[in-house]
């Protein structure tokens, strides 16, 4: 049975570890190389060597001040106990500054390490997007990593970075935190009239479910075409055999069209890249273009209408005296 | 439709799992088969009920055509056609539709001499739906808990059933679906551009090799998880995203009612901590 759908590896070669193509500077790969025969299993049984350059070292100091300070500030924020650092670490957050902060730079205990944290954590994950650019380029690859990396990066800052400053302050940001992002998130839907209704979160929900459809469909195709070595998929590409034959055919003779060992890796790379790109429009939008998106989809004439369930009031803001109660921060 | 020029070697007959050889043929570049006939049925029933739901409806707006469920009084009954019946019946479509569709793929696995990979992950998707629209509304008593059949009506039940939750990010099972569908497209980009970078180098480069591909992400993150492994990576991580999808919200009213932060009070109530 596993033998057929080939789930784990039936043979583990023992050999000596393969230490990489040659580069220039190889004094920078850190030449260690282990079997393990439990990640045998399931992949490669070889763990390392790994390139650590400059810009490595220097992506990994600044990731690990950048997450030094989220967690001492979270740590702090339960009077340095531990115990209490593991329980509620969940619910810990280390938050932007408040919004009457605007874009200065405000105090450290008022914002100002969520600042430092975001700084760190951005030119800690632009390091890695160079290092990603020329490991590419030291072994002589296309750079498409990078550039799929590219569009992630894209989305964290427009998150963290371009709409608080479209906004006028940093306090429109994500802060740290496990479920505090998650009450970030969940605000700003209810906040701007249910991000359902914004079609740029449509279409990055259409690729994010289209991406686990594609790498459902193409994982399952490899493996069912495994004894027929359907996974040397740069060798089915330029050098068709009966894996790349079988595998186009069960998905024309399936749906009437059929992706090519090339072409199924363009659309698995642009499913990938347009969820994090359109989701950045889409919160890029929210709040400086659109105010309402349920709104907005009624004035564009694709909301849904629903008998009125329950008897409403009028809105307190419009009745006499309201401006007495202006909300001070 | 022309046959690709290897295709022809391939159209052969036997494979069925019903019907021996009485469906087994083409349709330009469709395999019909015996689910193929039972696919197209259940397609052009279910695709006409929705029309005529759609012309019962007060619009013909693509995005607000709503086909709803009957109203939770019907309880697990058959409701009348108008009052949710239609919605019933698309149900009953969608589930023989989907279904036929799995077997005719598993049909076409065995005429190509593959592994069931394929039907088996569709079926984890066939699992999430029925999860939605059979297993959940049975569990809570009424088809009513179905999710309607419209494009943006089918987001305003997602919106409100979520909030009946108070907030359904804190659910746990949707955590893990959510972090397996994002982990999903993270290793599906990293896949599709190792082949893309592999197969089409740097000017003056020839095309990449395997030690290349290995080499590539040993050198970026000290591990290559290897061509076989990242596609049962890939495979293990997409039906994850759906099955626990499935789970979120089976679990969502039959196990639990309340609030989905409140369900976290058991780490805080920890004997442990004391």
């Amino acid at each position: 049975m596993a033998q057929y759908w080939n789930i784990f590896n039936q043979l583990q070669v023992a050999t000596t570890p393969d230490l990489g193509p040659p580069i220039a500077d190889e004094y920078n790969r850190i030449k260690f190389g282990r079997i393990s025969k439990l990640v045998g299993w399931f992949g490669n049984a070889q763990l390392g060597p790994l390139y650590l350059g400059k810009l490595g070292v220097a992506s990994l100091i600044f990731g690990f001040i950048a997450i030094e300070i989220i967690g001492l500030n979270m740590w702090a924020s339960v009077n340095w106990s531990l115990r209490e650092f593991i329980r509620q670490l969940p619910w810990l957050a280390l938050e932007p500054p408040a919004p009457s902060n605007g874009l200065r730079l405000p105090p450290l205990n008022q914002g100002g390490w969520w600042l430092l944290a975001g700084a760190t954590l951005s030119t800690s994950i632009l390091l890695w997007w160079w290092r990603t650019f020329r490991r590419a380029k030291a072994l002589g690859m296309g750079t498409h990593l990078a550039w799929a990396f590219g569009a992630a990066i894209w989305l964290y800052l427009v998150l963290g970075f371009f709409r608080p400053i479209l906004m006028g302050s940093w306090g429109e940001a994500v802060p740290f935190g496990i479920f505090p992002h998650l009450d970030w998130t969940a605000a700003l839907s209810i906040r701007y009239g249910n991000l359902f209704y914004n079609p740029f979160h449509a279409l990055s929900i259409v690729f994010l479910y289209g991406s686990t459809l594609l790498f459902a469909m193409h994982g399952a195709t490899v493996l069912a075409l495994s004894h027929l070595g359907g996974e040397r998929e740069v060798g089915q590409v330029v050098d068709r055999g009966t894996a790349g034959e079988r595998g186009a055919l069960f998905w024309r003779w399936t749906m009437g069209f059929n992706a090519t060992f090339e072409s199924i890796h363009r659309w698995a790379w642009w499913f990938a890249v347009l969820c994090p790109l359109t989701g950045g429009i889409g919160i890029i939008l929210t709040g400086t273009a659109v105010d309402n998106w349920y709104l907005w989809a009624v004035k564009h004439n694709f909301a849904t209408q629903y008998p009125a369930s329950y008897r409403t009031g009028p809105d307190p803001a419009t009745l006499p005296g309201a401006d007495r109660f202006e909300v001070k921060p | 439709m022309a046959l690709l020029s290897f295709e022809r070697r391939y159209r052969v007959r036997g494979g069925t799992l019903l019907g021996g050889d009485l469906f087994d043929f083409w349709v330009g570049p469709f395999y019909v088969g015996f689910f193929g006939v039972t696919t197209m049925f259940f397609t052009v029933v279910g695709t006409a009920l929705i029309l005529w739901g759609a012309a019962l409806g007060p619009t013909w707006n693509p995005w607000l055509i709503n086909i709803p469920p009957p109203a939770i009084e019907h309880g697990l009954r058959f409701a009348p056609l108008k009052e949710g019946g239609i919605w019933q019946l698309v149900t009953i479509c969608a589930l023989g539709a989907f279904v036929s569709w799995a077997l005719r793929q598993a049909e076409i696995s065995r005429k190509l001499g593959m592994g069931y990979h394929i039907p088996l992950a569709y079926g984890v998707a066939i699992f999430a739906y029925a999860s939605l629209v059979v297993i959940r509304p049975m569990a809570l008593g009424a088809w009513g808990y179905g999710f309607p059949y419209g494009i943006f009506t089918h987001l305003d039940w997602v919106s409100n059933t979520g909030y009946q939750y108070l907030h359904f990010h804190y659910n746990p099972a949707h955590m893990l679906a959510v972090t397996f569908f994002f982990t999903t497209v993270l290793a599906l980009s990293m896949h599709g551009s190792l082949i893309l970078s592999a197969v089409n180098p740097q000017k003056g480069h020839r095309v990449k090799t395997a030690e290349y591909e290995d080499g590539f992400f040993r050198d970026h993150i000290g591990y290559s998880i290897g061509a076989l492994g990242i596609h049962r990576l890939g495979l293990f991580l997409a039906l994850s995203a759906g099955f626990w999808s499935a789970i979120c919200i089976i679990i969502s009213g039959p196990f639990w009612t309340r609030g989905w932060p409140e369900w976290w009070s058991w780490w805080l109530n920890l004997p442990v901590w004391n």
